[in-house]
């Protein structure tokens, strides 16, 4: 309680009789106050593993922003051209896709796992996971060398040159997406047996859930863009 | 609070060793000075820069010795090139957009007070707290870099301004001296600045939604933290945009690729595709980059200012002895303001050729944004209005940012006209517009803010006579600097230019050019005090208790330094609004956020004070 409030002993006293435990006063603060609110024990970096979903809300909207970019730069460099020379798309791609969009279920079947608190199976379905994400990676890298040896290369045309970024650049996105995977492995392995370090898995699994549906979701519209929409 | 220790489930330790607790640090009000600092450093890095401007634009052809000694290249026989001058516009842009006026408002004070302020024992993400600021100090290594290594030994960095239009930042070396490595250090220490900005909006963001102590609802949030929100989701959605079209750049520049570079240009002699050094390129769009910049470059703007608008409300209301006038309509008015700094962004490019119909919704909603910044404005004067106003020196600097906002501001009303910016773009009412109402508001922003929670962060005062002697001269110098340019740029004097003495209709103003310099030099100067008072007044200035101002928010009701905790292991608990001064019937004439309700009401239920504002905001 503020000590330098001087004026007004009485109402801190009304403060003080309810044991120094109020409750919420108007407005809800902390985005989890309601559930500790009367516990006792309270602090903000046990309480709020919510932090980890919102942060990665938060971060999505930068990368769609970024690619937002991208994509209106793609636009507006294939409207405005007459050097626009659409690249065959590489067949291998539909493999990629399909790897992608299978890690995103087997992703969310290791999330409900470990909801149900099935560690060996949660442990097995992301291990699983992070093995599609790198064949994904494999095959897109294959894509590449196709090209290449096709020579079609990043200066090409400026098809290829949106081809091979947008690519390269969910790559690294998707390679972020990998290192958390392998975290969230290694995790698995050090689980300390209470409630806040369970809290916290849960809620950093469910961002990196999150994060790699997103990839996945990105990817496809990436593909579409590249070779459906012009 | 049931009373139990807090510390031992505080994220992160309080650290012993030097290393830990200064320079990794991961205590927000570390990393917050830590800002503050860089923007120190990077500032008077700026601010020579300018001087040497205006030095060579008042005495052009004059041998400064030194310069030469300095910059044999760039200053040969100590006269200046126009290179070199050109190469010093571009690196005070860079320097000061970027690594001052985002660092120090945002990454500095926000970084300090936005935890503090919510009842926070820190941000939500500690460790991306650290890494963002170091992300950014690299960046700032990279930008000081181009100043020795930008590939000719002529300019300082790249030689094209700071917003590095394509295709001549595209194009490498041929485009000109410093426009090689000089460009590519520039596009880098960018890329690198959006990362560091993004991870701390990402932490800004989180940490406001997620971590405000009980009873800190929105409504009840000092308007410093709406507007670091604000700031944060500005950031947030438009440094991505940057960084996109940076990676285009460098491709463009170092993989021969063509999305900026249209074909069959000729450039220093060469035509495309006919040297080695000038490969074939074609159908790239120039305009596309610029749409790409400005749709960051008009967002930072509002990097830059609003958060002096929130220390500025907030240091009104404390030193007018006020609740703000219209707490809501403020909150609402920095939302508008930073959601319609997204869609005018085509205001920079009237003359790039983009259609009227364009150019028209781009000026409707640029003028709309006066009505926002008015808003502010008449609640900033409603504020003032019947107060007990005590002159403190953050509060001259403080209303000093409202006479500065509104002198630039009114400008930026006669350029976001189509027909009026034709003429007058590229001059320096431009130049005058910006600086007034981005640069220097913004700074004031920050000095108020400097002298007002300095005594939070050090536990002791700055010293008021020469906080008051630093104001006047900054505040007059920087009038009469700005002034005279918007006269200049109405004569049709153009910006970037290193000299006018080929100009016979520009010769008449060169009074004007050197009083704006003896200001400019005047005001630099006297910054000397400013810096003076601050390290003083670290070791040697008054003891300042908790709370020296009588003000009502957060970071007031604990200790001068905050401990490592910031509360000690209570968090606070807010019942109230953030600006209860004055309130009838209380016995002081503040009341703090943490005091509890009057009423009788069962604590719980005092939702009839959702915000801090039950009353019209007069004295009564």
């Amino acid at each position: 309680m503020a000590t330098t409030v001087t004026g007004a002993k009485p109402l801190t006293k009304k403060g003080k009789s309810l044991g120094g435990r109020p409750g919420f006063p108007g407005g809800n603060g902390d985005g989890s106050g309601k559930r500790n609110g009367n516990e006792g024990h309270f602090s903000q970096f046990e309480s709020s593993a919510d932090r980890y979903r919102i942060g990665m809300w938060i971060a999505l909207a930068a990368i769609l922003m970024m690619f937002t970019a991208l994509t209106s730069a793609y636009i507006v460099r294939a409207a405005s051209s007459t050097d626009w020379r659409p690249i065959a798309m590489p067949q291998i791609l539909l493999l990629s896709t399909a790897l992608i969009i299978t890690s995103s279920g087997t992703i969310e079947v290791a999330r409900r796992k470990l909801k149900a608190a099935l560690e060996d199976s949660y442990n097995r379905w992301l291990f699983l996971t992070a093995a599609l994400g790198v064949a994904f990676v494999v095959s897109q890298l294959l894509a590449w060398r196709k090209l290449v040896r096709q020579g079609v290369y990043v200066a090409s045309n400026p098809h290829s040159s949106f081809f091979y970024l947008l690519t390269a650049t969910h790559g690294v996105h998707l390679l972020g997406g990998l290192i958390a995977l392998i975290y969230l492995l290694l995790r698995t392995r050090l689980t300390e047996r209470h409630d806040q370090a369970l809290a916290k898995q849960h809620a950093v699994t469910d961002a990196v859930t999150l994060y790699w549906h997103f990839m996945d979701g990105l990817w496809i519209y990436l593909f579409l863009l590249l070779f459906f929409w012009r | 609070m049931s009373g139990e220790t807090h510390e031992a489930v505080h994220r992160h330790p309080a650290p012993t060793g030097f290393v830990w607790k200064y320079i990794f640090s991961l205590d927000h009000k570390v990393i917050g000075i830590q800002y503050i600092t860089l923007a120190l450093a990077a500032v008077l890095v700026g601010m020579t820069m300018s001087v040497l401007m205006r030095m060579n634009l008042s005495w052009p052809g004059t041998n400064w010795p030194i310069l030469g000694t300095l910059f044999p290249g760039g200053a040969p026989g100590g006269m200046m090139t126009p290179e070199f001058y050109l190469s010093l516009v571009t690196m005070h842009g860079t320097i000061m957009v970027f690594f001052v006026l985002t660092t120090a408002p945002q990454g500095g004070f926000g970084n300090y007070f936005l935890p503090i302020q919510i009842g926070a024992e820190d941000m939500a993400f500690p460790v991306l707290n650290m890494l963002s600021f170091w992300v950014t100090f690299v960046g700032f290594i990279v930008i000081l870099s181009a100043i020795f290594f930008s590939g000719a030994d002529s300019t300082v960095g790249p030689i094209g301004g700071w917003t590095g239009y394509a295709p001549l930042s595209a194009l490498g070396q041929i485009a000109g001296p410093g426009q090689g490595m000089g460009m590519n250090l520039w596009i880098i220490s960018i890329a690198i600045f959006c990362v560091g900005s993004l991870l701390g909006a990402l932490n800004f963001i989180t940490t406001l939604l997620n971590m405000r102590t009980r009873g800190m609802s929105l409504m009840r949030m000092p308007l410093t933290c709406w507007a670091w929100f604000t700031t944060a989701v500005l950031a947030l959605l438009s440094f991505p945009v940057l960084l996109g079209g940076g990676i285009l750049l460098l491709l463009d520049r170092l993989a021969g690729t063509s999305f900026f570079i249209p074909g069959g240009l000729y450039v220093s002699g060469i035509l495309s595709g006919t040297n080695p050094n000038f490969p074939a390129h074609t159908g790239g769009s120039p305009i596309l980059w610029q749409h790409l910049f400005w749709f960051f470059g008009h967002p930072e703007v509002y990097i830059a200012i609003l958060p002096g608008m929130g220390a500025t409300s907030h240091i009104l209301a404390t030193f007018a002895r006020k609740p703000v006038f219209g707490y809501r309509a403020m909150v609402f008015a920095i939302f508008a303001i930073g959601l319609l700094g997204f869609f005018v962004w085509g205001h920079h490019m009237f003359i790039s050729g983009m259609s009227p119909y364009s150019a028209m919704t781009f000026s409707i909603l640029t003028l709309s944004i006066g009505v926002p910044s008015a808003v502010k404005t008449f609640n900033w004067l409603g504020t003032l209005w019947g107060g007990r106003i005590r002159f403190t020196t953050a509060m001259l600097f403080a209303i000093g940012f409202v006479s500065l906002f509104v002198a630039g501001g009114i400008t930026g009303l006669v350029l976001g006209q189509t027909s009026l910016d034709l003429p007058m773009h590229d001059t320096y009412f431009v130049t005058a517009h910006f600086h007034l109402v981005m640069g220097v508001a913004s700074i004031f922003g920050m000095f108020a803010a400097t002298y007002f929670w300095f005594p939070k962060m050090f536990g002791r005062l700055m010293n008021e006579s020469l906080g008051k002697f630093h104001f006047w001269i900054t505040f007059i110098g920087v009038y009469c600097i700005f002034v005279p340019m918007h006269t200049m740029g109405i004569v049709g004097m153009p910006r970037r230019f290193a000299q006018f003495t080929e100009y016979e209709y520009l010769k008449t103003l060169h009074p004007l050019v050197v009083l704006v310099t003896v200001a400019a030099i005047t005001t630099v100067l006297v910054q000397i005090v400013f810096y003076f008072n601050l390290f003083w007044s670290i070791f040697k200035g008054k003891r300042a208790g908790e709370n020296p101002w009588d003000a009502t928010t957060l970071e007031w009701t604990t200790a001068s330094p905050p401990p490592h905790d910031n509360f000690a292991g209570h968090l606070p608990v807010v019942y109230r609004g953030p600006y209860e001064f004055a309130v009838p019937g209380a016995a002081n004439d503040f009341v703090m956020q943490t005091e509890p309700e009057v009423t009788q009401q069962p604590v719980g239920s005092g939702r009839e004070r959702t915000s801090g504002n039950g009353h019209d905001g007069h004295r009564r």
